[in-house]
């Protein structure tokens, strides 16, 4: 069933949209929000709630690409593998970022803290290499960059370690 | 030299909230387009010239013209902001998004005003999230104030704006794929005709235009038709947003005259080739437009010299290639895009573009055969124009074709050596 916040969010939106089809990416947006990915049972609750059937809804999720239909690490790191980034040295990032976390794309870290998807064009191709990591942009990318960002992650994840969740952590 | 597009961009600065926006000469041209008639305002969009910056370079008065105006109109009817942004080594909606998005939501309303638009979305790709939190804000500011929602300004106007923002997906930017993804649908292209000026969302009068081309509006509006087409050094009028990636010394994004050579572009905006890397070639708007090589650097950057050079103006953002950038490497990185993005409609598309991916991809690994380049000639063909349902295929076909023309000798030696000669395997 869908959450009481989830509930309102999506009906927040509905302002935006003539009908309840047209809703559809904005609800599975927002359960993906709130539970990291959308499971068959994200499916099966987004549908009841829109009055659509799951195959219906399931077309549609499995089409868009930030749509996540399966279990992903804490944070998404999506590594541009478009031509500019090619060009100022994608490969080498990949095999940097591989080698630091132990996983190659479509994997997520044994430690469950990372996922590492190939994204296309992040719109920063005069500052190439790019990446995304949760809603930040990383740019001008560089092995020794790349340890820096990841040791400011890791390192906040020690810190949520030791003082356990009660939800008042930030983000970065 | 006049930059109306980028005039309140200012680097590392936030953008202007509304009274800053106000008093740099704001909504100004709202004002006065709506003590003008809606033709009128199509009139003098007519009269500069203006053509649409997403990539196709279609006249944007001639699309307005086409929906249905007067007491008959169905409504609602729709205006589109095309801010989906997903064409490799394309950057440039992104600084107006997030550099001035007043200056968009105006040209959104002046451009609404001139077709009657009763409703409209700006169809945002979800990485641009700095884009997005300053266009929610911008859009409530902008609300509050009455230029947007009902009688805007006291007057008969009323519109509605919404922000959408996109699951991703390069095909939502083409625009009848767009209209399918919000209708929450799957992106897929619709037939054509019904053009979407007659029978777009939900089966209503919409347009869609791009970013660069709607903020262009309200100048228009503000400064008249003979004002544009003088900041321009051809025929079609305006600036351009230019951009360069790649090898350069200082890669970046420049509103210039259109018109602009690319020697300038590239030499002097972008400073030339960094030390100890020569220029062999680069794709002038994106990656689905094709090659110009050194010996046609001196051509306009705009629609009709480029295509007379044998490319296309695209986005205008240039990616470019080096000498210790395997050009065989390169058309692997751009057609793997393509057959990954491919939205599966038709065949000659999602089959052909995986099929010439694994070619590049066997000949970057040695395993290339004299008979591949004419296997990569006749999927050139077949992606070609009228073989698929919507341009994305015909647009992974024009790097590809000008590529085989050009670094002809670079997959020869693929194909002979057995290796990429640029991995040093
Ligand atoms: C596969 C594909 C992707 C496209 N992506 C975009 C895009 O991201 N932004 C855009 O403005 N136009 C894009 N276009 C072009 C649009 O279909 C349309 O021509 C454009 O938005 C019209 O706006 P304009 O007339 O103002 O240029 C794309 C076209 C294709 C075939
Ligand atoms: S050309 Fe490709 S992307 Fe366009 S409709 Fe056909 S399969 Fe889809
Ligand atoms: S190609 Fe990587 S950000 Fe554009």
């Amino acid at each position: 069933m869908l959450s009481e916040q989830e509930r309102s969010e999506i009906q927040a939106e509905s302002q935006h949209y003539p009908n309840n089809r047209a809703l559809c990416i904005e609800a599975l947006k927002i359960v993906q929000q709130h539970r990291g990915w959308v499971s068959d049972e994200g499916i099966a609750d987004v549908a009841e709630a829109l009055g659509m059937t799951c195959v219906e809804l399931e077309s549609v999720a499995t089409f868009y690409n930030m749509i996540f239909r399966k279990p992903v690490g804490k944070h998404v790191i999506l590594l541009c593998d478009s031509v500019s980034c090619w060009i100022m040295g994608y490969e080498r990032l990949r095999e940097h970022l591989g080698v630091r976390l132990g996983i190659g794309l479509g994997e997520t870290s044994a430690d469950g803290c990372f996922t590492l998807l190939p994204n296309v064009c992040l719109g920063a191709c005069d500052h190439a290499p790019a990446m995304m990591i949760g809603g930040n942009h990383y740019q001008d990318l560089d092995p020794a960059r790349i340890d820096e960002i990841l040791a400011k992650y890791q390192k906040e994840e020690r810190e949520e370690e030791r003082e356990p969740a009660d939800g008042n952590t930030t983000d970065a | 030299m006049e930059t109306p597009l980028t005039r309140n961009i200012l680097p590392g600065k936030s953008p202007p909230d509304l009274p800053r926006y106000e008093k740099a000469g704001g909504y100004v041209a709202l004002r006065k387009a709506l003590r003008m008639a809606p033709e009128a305002v199509t009139a003098v969009v007519k009269e500069s010239n203006l053509r649409g910056r997403g990539g196709a370079g279609f006249p944007t008065a001639q699309k307005w013209s086409f929906v249905p105006m007067g007491d008959d109109a169905p409504h609602p009817k729709y205006i589109i902001c095309n801010a989906d942004e997903m064409e490799p080594g394309t950057f440039k909606d992104r600084l107006l998004l997030e550099g001035d998005p007043h200056q968009l939501i105006e040209g959104m309303i002046v451009s609404a005003y001139a077709v009657q638009a009763d409703v409209g979305y700006i169809f945002l790709r979800w990485a641009y999230k700095l884009a997005a939190q300053r266009l929610e804000q911008a859009i409530a500011e902008a609300y509050r104030k009455g230029y947007l929602g009902r009688n805007i300004l006291g007057s008969e106007y009323s519109l509605e704006l919404h922000l959408h923002v996109s699951a991703g997906r390069y095909m939502c930017g083409e625009e009848t794929a767009l209209l399918n993804a919000l209708e929450g649908k799957r992106a897929n292209p619709r037939a054509k005709p019904p053009y979407p000026q007659v029978s777009g969302l939900w089966g209503k009068p919409t347009i869609v235009n791009n970013v660069e081309t709607l903020c262009n509006v309200p100048h228009i509006v503000n400064y008249g038709a003979a004002w544009f087409k003088n900041l321009s050094h051809g025929t079609d009028g305006g600036t351009k947003l230019y951009g360069v990636s790649g090898k350069v010394k200082k890669p970046g994004l420049w509103e210039l005259p259109m018109g602009t050579t690319v020697r300038e572009i590239l030499e002097e905006h972008a400073g030339g080739m960094r030390d100890g890397y020569r220029f062999r070639g680069l794709l002038p708007g994106g990656a689905s437009t094709d090659f110009i090589v050194a010996d046609q650097l001196d051509v306009a950057m705009d629609f009709d010299s480029m295509q007379a050079a044998g490319s296309r103006l695209g986005t205008g953002t240039m990616i470019v290639l080096d000498d210790k950038t395997c050009p065989v490497g390169m058309l692997h990185n751009l057609e793997h895009f393509f057959a990954q993005e491919s939205c599966g409609w038709c065949t000659p598309c999602w089959s052909g573009l995986s099929w010439v991916e694994q070619i590049l991809q066997g000949m970057e690994e040695g395993n290339g055969q004299a008979s591949d380049l004419e296997r990569l000639q006749s999927h050139v063909r077949l992606l070609g124009p009228g073989h698929t349902f919507c341009a994305l295929a015909p647009g992974a076909a024009e790097p590809l074709q000008s590529g085989l023309k050009y670094f002809g000798d670079d997959f020869d030696r693929h194909i002979r050596e057995k290796r990429c000669p640029w991995r040093g395997r």
